[in-house]
């Protein structure tokens, strides 16, 4: 097993590959700035919820990079974090309070945790595995990822577990 | 290969796997119509507890139910994996961590948050484990409580069907919540006789992140992959996901007559249990492999952000 590419974005910083990019935002804007520098195609990012936006940037920035001499993308998602869609689960639990009685089905699809792995398979067309875990360490994670059959695979940990409260950690893994 | 030492059903329907497939087999439901169980909800049909339950205390039932069946303790070298998608009150580590502790387990446990697939995937999670030699013991664990929050998100889809669900049917409506805790302990030692767990298999569609692949293009990989060396007259049994939602049934339908398999039994349980979510692919298993009794049984799932799995057991 080999890591190709690592991404590490803070809510404040972005290092690809140990190189910083330098940001002039924080937090969710940061990601925004991120979308719209290095992505802009892609409307649908609006739409999605910031665990979903996290995952999504990283995988961006990730999987542009030149993938080792194997120009295939990658077949497998699989990501971690300890508080699920904690944040999105709240937005939406927030459109329901008493009285007024309107779900939302858009806020609704973000409430679960594994959505970010789909919105990275459709951007992608990775129809690999995709799944996700809540774990209460990233090394938890490294014995499951071992375990798990794929020729390559982004993968790591994408937590938001608040408002502008987010970190994810990810790698591009090759098992040939 | 991974082998089911113990298992257990705490639904509506009964405690203990036994009470819950006699249920099924005499063809009793635990749906009915809910007016008045959470605040501004709109009437909903469904299978619920009677009493309002607590998700670690259901959860620490189930697992006492299986152990006792299994006749194994919660040992060091046992892994609890708990597949759920809401958790006690949208905790899900929280809840995990109590379960482990209540066993006086020393290992973190894993949670599988893979939407209605959480059951089978946690199945899968238990078998790489286990074969990988990390464990000897697999306690999967699958439980959700039906809560305002999934209900009021069901109906904002419009998914819910306001009488007992009718999968494959041409008249099917939609789909029912359901709640149970529903527990299966898989060991890596080898077991004279019993179910063995022989493949596994997860795959996204890369289409929709709520509405199935019209060719069901994940699903058929899920099938595809257990069937590996298998033909379609080996299969006694497929337990589908079948939640009676139009979409969802005909992109089965498509998959199941792209891999060959349209001329084995089918089974869908969510008439008997409604739809479980985290618990339906333990509590689907379960009954698969107890009303079956010995064959061989393909189980797939599919749900929320693409994703799909199935799992192919045997017992001869």
């Amino acid at each position: 097993m080999r890591v190709t590419h690592d991404i590490e974005i803070t809510t404040s910083s972005v290092i690809l590959d140990g190189q910083p990019i330098v940001v002039q935002q924080t937090g969710e804007k940061m990601l925004v700035e991120l979308y719209r520098r290095f992505v802009g195609d892609y409307p649908k990012f609006f739409k999605m919820d910031t665990l979903s936006r996290l995952g999504f940037i990283a995988a961006e920035l990730l999987l542009k990079q030149p993938a080792a001499g194997n120009q295939q993308p990658v077949d497998a998602v699989i990501l971690a974090n300890r508080s699920a869609s904690i944040k999105n689960d709240r937005d939406y639990l927030a459109t329901i309070t008493e009285g007024n009685y309107y779900p939302s089905p858009a806020l609704f699809v973000y409430t679960l945790p594994n959505i970010v792995t789909g919105e990275i398979a459709i951007r992608h067309g990775i129809q690999g595995e995709t799944s996700f875990y809540i774990l209460d360490t990233p090394q938890q994670l490294n014995a499951i990822i071992a375990a798990t059959p794929f020729q390559s695979a982004l993968a790591g940990w994408c937590e938001c577990s608040a408002q502008d409260k987010f970190y994810a950690k990810l790698q591009t893994i090759w098992n040939n | 290969m991974v082998y089911c030492i113990g298992h257990s059903i705490i639904s509506p329907l009964g405690e203990g796997s036994q009470a819950n497939v006699e249920a099924v087999q005499a063809g009793r439901s635990g749906l009915r119509l809910y007016h008045n169980r959470f605040a501004d909800v709109e009437p909903f049909c469904a299978s619920l507890f009677d009493t309002p339950q607590e998700f670690v205390p259901l959860c620490i039932c189930s697992v006492t139910c299986a152990l006792n069946d299994s006749q194994i303790a919660a040992l060091p070298e046992t892994i609890f994996i708990l597949s759920t998608t809401k958790g006690d009150n949208l905790d899900l580590l929280t809840p995990a961590q109590a379960i482990v502790q209540h066993f006086g387990n020393p290992n973190p446990p894993v949670v599988v948050s893979n939407a209605c697939t959480s059951g089978v995937c946690a199945q899968i999670t238990a078998k790489r484990l286990l074969e990988a030699g990390l464990y000897k013991h697999a306690i999967v664990i699958g439980c959700d409580i039906q809560t305002r929050f999934i209900v009021s998100g069901f109906q904002a889809f419009k998914a819910l069907s306001p009488e007992p669900c009718r999968p494959f049917s041409p008249d099917r409506q939609g789909l029912n919540l359901g709640e149970a805790a529903a527990t299966i302990i898989y060991t890596a030692e080898p077991q004279p006789g019993g179910w063995k767990l022989v493949a596994g298999s997860i795959h996204n569609d890369a289409n929709h992140l709520s509405a199935p692949s019209r060719t069901g293009e994940g699903a058929y990989r899920c099938l595809t992959d257990v069937m590996a060396g298998m033909q379609p007259a080996d299969i006694d049994l497929l337990g589908v996901h079948g939640t009676a939602t139009p979409y969802n049934d005909a992109m089965e339908r498509t998959a199941i007559e792209r891999a060959g398999l349209q001329d084995v039994p089918v089974s869908a349980l969510k008439p008997f249990f409604g739809h479980t979510m985290g618990a339906a692919g333990v509590v689907e298993t379960i009954i698969g492999m107890e009303i079956l009794k010995h064959g061989t049984f393909v189980k797939m799932l599919s749900g929320f952000g693409g994703v799909n799995a199935a799992i192919r057991l045997t017992c001869e």
